[in-house]
C-alpha cells in the first residue's frame, strides 16, 4: 500500500490479538419462543491470522459472524457474552480521518457495548465484511466506481474526487481487474469479477479484520482458486486477519491457520488446520472430514455422518451431536461437554491449546483410535510458511 | 469437430460394457438461438452442446464433470427429451426413440431426471404419499388397492424406513437429504431404465451428501439402473462413477475410467480442474495450470476451444479442433499433445507425470 512501513508484517504481529470473543450467545426471538442459535462461542483471533469457521447450514456460523459485527437483524438478539476488538488504527499516508487515533497504541473496543458512532468508526475502516452473494450485495443500478468511491466519501472526507478515483483504480488493480471496468454495472461483470469487486471494497480502508461469509461458494473451482490466491497475497502484504466462513472443510484446511468447527450453535472443536486434518479430536470433525471423497488413493466406501443436523427448536439433550455419534456414551445424552484441552494432548507452551467439546477426551477412557492420532504423525509437518501459521 | 478416430470409427463416451446400452446418444448437438434486439443480419446461436456421442449401459454410473456453462446440464436435459436436439438421435435399448405421443410417454417413463434442488422439485402443498402415488397412477404401475403398499415399498428402496414415519409427511418436514430421497423414489416408481441426476447433492448439507451418493451407488447394482451423474465436483465423480466425462465449452475434452482420469489426467483442462480442486492432503499451495474463464459460446474460439487458456497451446491448436485421441485403456483426450504428428512441448502433460503433483 501507500505506507508499507506502517503495516505490521503478519509474521511478527501474530502474537497479539485483534479480536476476542467470549461466551457469545445469540438468540432468535425473545421469551419462550426464543431459539438459541449460538451458544457460548469463544474465539481469539491474532493479527494476520486466517481463522476458518466450518459447519453445516444452521450450525450458527454466519449468525456468529453477524453477531460479533452487530449486523444481526431482528429477530436475532445477542443475549450474552463479550466481543472485544483490539483496535490499532494504522497511520496511513493515505489519510486517516482527523478524529481517529493515529498512534501505535491499541484501544480495546467493546463491540457489544459500543454506541452507533463508535460502530460507524470501526465498521468497514477497521472491520470489514465480504458477503456471500456478490450479486445481491452490489447495487445493481450503480456503476462500480460509484460504489467504490462511496465508502471513501463517507470515511475519508478530506480526499478529493480525483484522489478517490485514483484509489478506486488502485483497488481494482489490486484484485486483478483493469481500470476500464470502473464504469461497468455489476451485471456486466462475471461472478468472479463481482466477488473481486466485493473484496476490493472491503479492503478499501485497510481494515485490520475481514469477515468473509462463503465468499467463493457460488463460483467455479478455477475462479475460486484464483480469488483465494489473490486474497492470500493481499493478506501477506496488508496484514489483515480473516474470519473465513464456509461449509467446505477441505478448502478451509488448505487455506486457514486455525479452524473452529461449529455444530448446532456450539463450537465443538478448535485446532490448527493441519492438526485438525491429521488428528481430529471431536467425532463430528472426524465425520466431516470423512464426508469429502479424496482425490487420491484407493476408492473406499465412505459413510459421511448418519442422520441429519438437528433443528435448533428441538435440540437433543446433553451433547447435541450424540444421536449421530458412533461413539456416544450414556453421559453424552445427559451432560453437555465443555470446550477443553483433550487430556491426552500435551500442554502448549506458545500459542493456544487445541480444544474439543467431547466426553471421550476427558481422560476417563481411552478415546477411539481415529480420535487419538498423533497431531504430526502423518508425514507433513504442521508448518506452512505461506500461510504464516503459528502452531 | 468430428469425434472420430483416424480409422473412421466414432468415439462413444461412457462405460464400456458388452451388449446394447440402456440409453445411447449419437452426435447430439444443441444450439440455442440468441434473441437479438433490433435488426440483425446474422442469426447467432449459443453452441451449448457439440456433437456428443454417449452410451449409458445398465448398472453403471457415468459422471459428467465441468464448470458452469460447460453444457453438462444441457446434455442431461437433451437426454430427457425436455429440449429437442438441433441434430443427433437417441436410442433406448438399441431402438431409435420415436416421436409419437405414445413413444414419448414411454420414454419419459424409462428415463427419469432427478433435479438439483429438492426444496423446489417437490410440491410443498402435497404429502410424500401424493408425490409417490401420482406417477404410479399416471403410468398405471399400481391399482387402487396396492397403491399404498407400492408407495411404502418405494420409500424402503431409498432407505427411508420405517416408511410410516415418512409417508404422510410434507416436504417442509423433511431434511434436504430426505427430500432428495423422495425425489429419487418418485423416479423409481415408474421402473425406469435410466436415471439422470443433475447435481443431486450440491444443495445438500455436507454430512448427508455421501448418503445420497451411496444410495445412487446401491441403486446401480440393485435396480440395474444406468445412471448419469452431472456434477462440478470432480472428487465426488471419482468416488461414485465408473466413467467420467470432462466437458469444456460444450464439448467432451476427456473421458475414461473415473479413477484413471483423476489420477492421470491427460487433457490440460482436466489438469487445470484438478489443480484448482480443494484437497486437504496437499502440503504445498497448488500451482494453477492455466488462468482465465471459459469462452463465450456464441463465438467459441477457433480450433481447440481451450487453447486461449492452455499453458501448452501450440500453433495447430488455434487452427484445427483436435479429435479424441486414445491416451490409455478406454481413456481418450481431445488434445493435439497426444497426437504423434505434433511434437510435444518440453514438459508434456503425460498421464504418468501429472498424477503425483496434483
Amino acid at each position: 500500500m501507500s505506507a508499507p512501513t506502517a503495516v505490521p508484517a503478519p509474521r511478527a504481529a501474530t502474537a497479539d490479538t485483534v479480536l476476542e470473543v467470549r461466551d457469545l450467545c445469540i438468540d432468535y426471538g425473545v421469551g419462550a419462543g426464543a431459539v438459541r442459535a449460538v451458544t457460548d462461542a469463544t474465539l481469539t483471533l491474532r493479527r494476520g491470522e486466517v481463522l476458518g469457521l466450518a459447519g453445516e447450514s444452521g450450525s450458527g456460523k454466519s449468525t456468529l459472524a453477524y453477531g460479533l459485527t452487530r449486523l444481526l437483524r431482528a429477530p436475532g438478539v445477542i443475549s450474552g457474552g463479550e466481543v472485544l476488538f483490539h483496535n490499532r488504527p494504522q497511520s496511513s499516508a493515505f489519510g486517516a480521518a482527523p478524529n481517529e487515533v493515529v498512534s501505535a497504541g491499541t484501544e480495546i473496543v467493546d463491540l457489544l457495548g459500543a454506541d452507533m458512532a463508535k460502530l460507524r468508526e470501526i465498521r468497514w475502516s477497521q472491520l470489514a465484511v465480504v458477503f456471500q452473494s456478490a450479486m445481491h450485495a452490489l447495487n445493481p443500478v450503480a456503476r462500480i466506481d460509484a460504489q467504490l468511491t462511496d465508502v471513501l466519501k463517507a470515511h475519508r472526507r478530506q480526499m478529493s474526487p480525483t484522489e478517490r478515483r485514483e484509489r478506486a483504480v488502485e483497488l481494482l488493480r489490486m484484485v486483478g481487474i483493469s481500470a476500464d471496468r470502473l464504469r461497468s454495472y455489476p451485471h456486466e461483470l462475471s461472478g468472479g469479477m463481482r466477488q473481486r469487486v466485493m473484496i476490493a471494497m472491503a479492503l478499501a480502508l485497510e481494515p485490520q479484520l475481514v469477515i468473509m461469509d462463503e465468499p467463493t461458494t457460488a463460483l467455479d473451482v478455477v475462479t475460486q482458486r484464483e480469488i483465494l490466491e489473490e486474497l492470500m497475497q493481499l493478506r501477506e502484504r496488508l496484514g489483515f486477519a480473516i474470519i473465513f466462513i464456509t461449509h467446505d472443510l477441505s478448502l478451509l484446511i488448505e487455506l486457514a491457520d486455525s479452524i473452529a468447527i461449529m455444530y448446532a450453535g456450539r463450537i465443538v472443536e478448535r485446532a490448527g488446520a493441519d492438526e485438525l486434518f491429521h488428528a481430529p479430536r471431536h467425532p463430528y470433525s472426524l465425520g466431516l472430514l470423512n464426508s469429502f471423497p479424496a482425490l487420491h488413493g484407493d476408492r473406499v466406501r465412505m459413510e459421511g455422518i448418519p442422520g441429519s443436523p438437528p433443528s435448533l427448536t428441538a435440540l437433543p439433550g446433553g451433547c447435541a451431536f450424540h444421536p449421530r455419534c458412533p461413539y456416544a456414551m450414556d453421559r453424552c445424552r445427559t451432560e453437555t461437554p465443555q470446550l477443553v484441552r483433550p487430556v491426552s494432548d500435551p500442554v502448549r507452551t506458545g500459542g493456544e491449546d487445541r480444544v474439543a467439546a467431547c466426553w471421550l477426551q476427558d481422560g476417563l477412557q481411552e478415546p477411539p483410535a481415529p480420535l487419538h492420532r498423533e497431531a504430526t504423525g502423518n508425514g507433513s509437518p504442521a508448518t506452512d510458511d505461506t500461510h504464516g501459521s503459528d502452531q | 469437430m468430428t469425434p472420430t478416430l483416424s480409422d473412421g470409427t466414432t468415439v462413444v463416451h461412457g462405460p464400456k460394457r458388452p451388449g446394447i446400452p440402456a440409453l445411447e446418444a449419437r452426435h447430439l448437438t444443441k444450439h440455442f438461438p440468441v434473441h437479438q434486439i433490433g435488426p440483425s443480419r446474422t442469426r447467432q446461436v449459443v453452441h451449448a452442446v457439440e456433437d456428443i456421442s454417449l452410451a449409458l449401459p445398465e448398472a453403471t454410473v457415468t459422471a459428467v464433470v465441468g464448470e458452469s456453462g460447460s453444457g453438462k446440464s444441457t446434455l442431461a436435459r437433451l437426454l430427457t427429451q425436455l429440449i429437442a436436439p438441433t441434430s443427433g438421435e437417441l436410442l433406448l435399448d438399441g431402438v431409435p426413440v420415436g416421436s409419437s405421443a405414445k413413444a414419448r410417454r414411454e420414454y419419459t417413463r424409462l428415463v427419469h431426471l432427478v433435479l438439483q434442488d429438492p426444496f423446489s422439485s417437490l410440491n410443498a402443498v402435497h404429502s410424500v404419499r401424493y408425490h409417490l402415488e401420482r406417477p404410479l397412477k399416471l403410468h398405471k404401475r399400481a391399482g387402487r388397492d396396492d397403491l399404498d403398499t407400492k408407495a411404502r415399498e418405494l420409500l424402503e428402496r431409498v432407505s427411508l424406513s420405517p416408511s410410516e414415519r415418512f409417508i404422510d409427511k410434507y416436504p417442509h418436514e423433511l431434511s434436504g437429504g430426505q427430500r432428495q430421497r423422495v425425489a429419487i423414489a418418485r423416479g423409481l416408481a415408474v421402473e425406469p431404465r435410466v436415471l439422470l441426476a443433475d447435481e443431486p447433492v450440491s444443495m445438500l448439507d455436507v454430512s448427508i451428501r455421501l448418503g445420497v451418493l451411496n444410495l445412487l451407488d446401491e441403486l446401480r447394482e440393485r435396480e440395474r439402473l444406468a445412471i448419469l451423474y452431472v456434477t462440478h465436483d470432480i472428487a465426488s465423480a471419482r468416488y461414485l462413477a465408473d466413467t467420467a466425462l470432462v466437458m469444456y465449452a460444450g464439448q467432451v475434452v476427456e473421458s475414461g475410467p473415473a479413477t484413471q482420469i483423476t489420477d492421470a489426467p491427460a487433457h490440460p483442462y482436466t489438469q487445470l480442474l484438478l489443480s484448482a480442486a480443494p484437497d486437504p492432503a496437499r502440503t504445498e499451495p497448488p500451482v494453477l495450470r492455466g488462468r482465465g474463464a471459459p469462452p463465450s459460446l456464441v463465438n467459441p474460439p477457433s480450433g481447440c476451444r481451450f487453447h486461449p487458456r492452455c499453458p501448452f497451446a501450440m500453433a495447430i491448436c488455434k487452427e484445427a479442433a483436435p479429435p479424441p485421441l486414445p491416451v490409455a485403456t478406454d481413456q481418450v483426450a481431445a488434445c493435439w499433445l497426444h497426437s504423434a504428428e505434433h511434437t510435444a512441448p518440453a514438459d508434456p502433460p503425460t498421464a504418468a507425470g501429472t498424477g503425483a503433483d496434483l
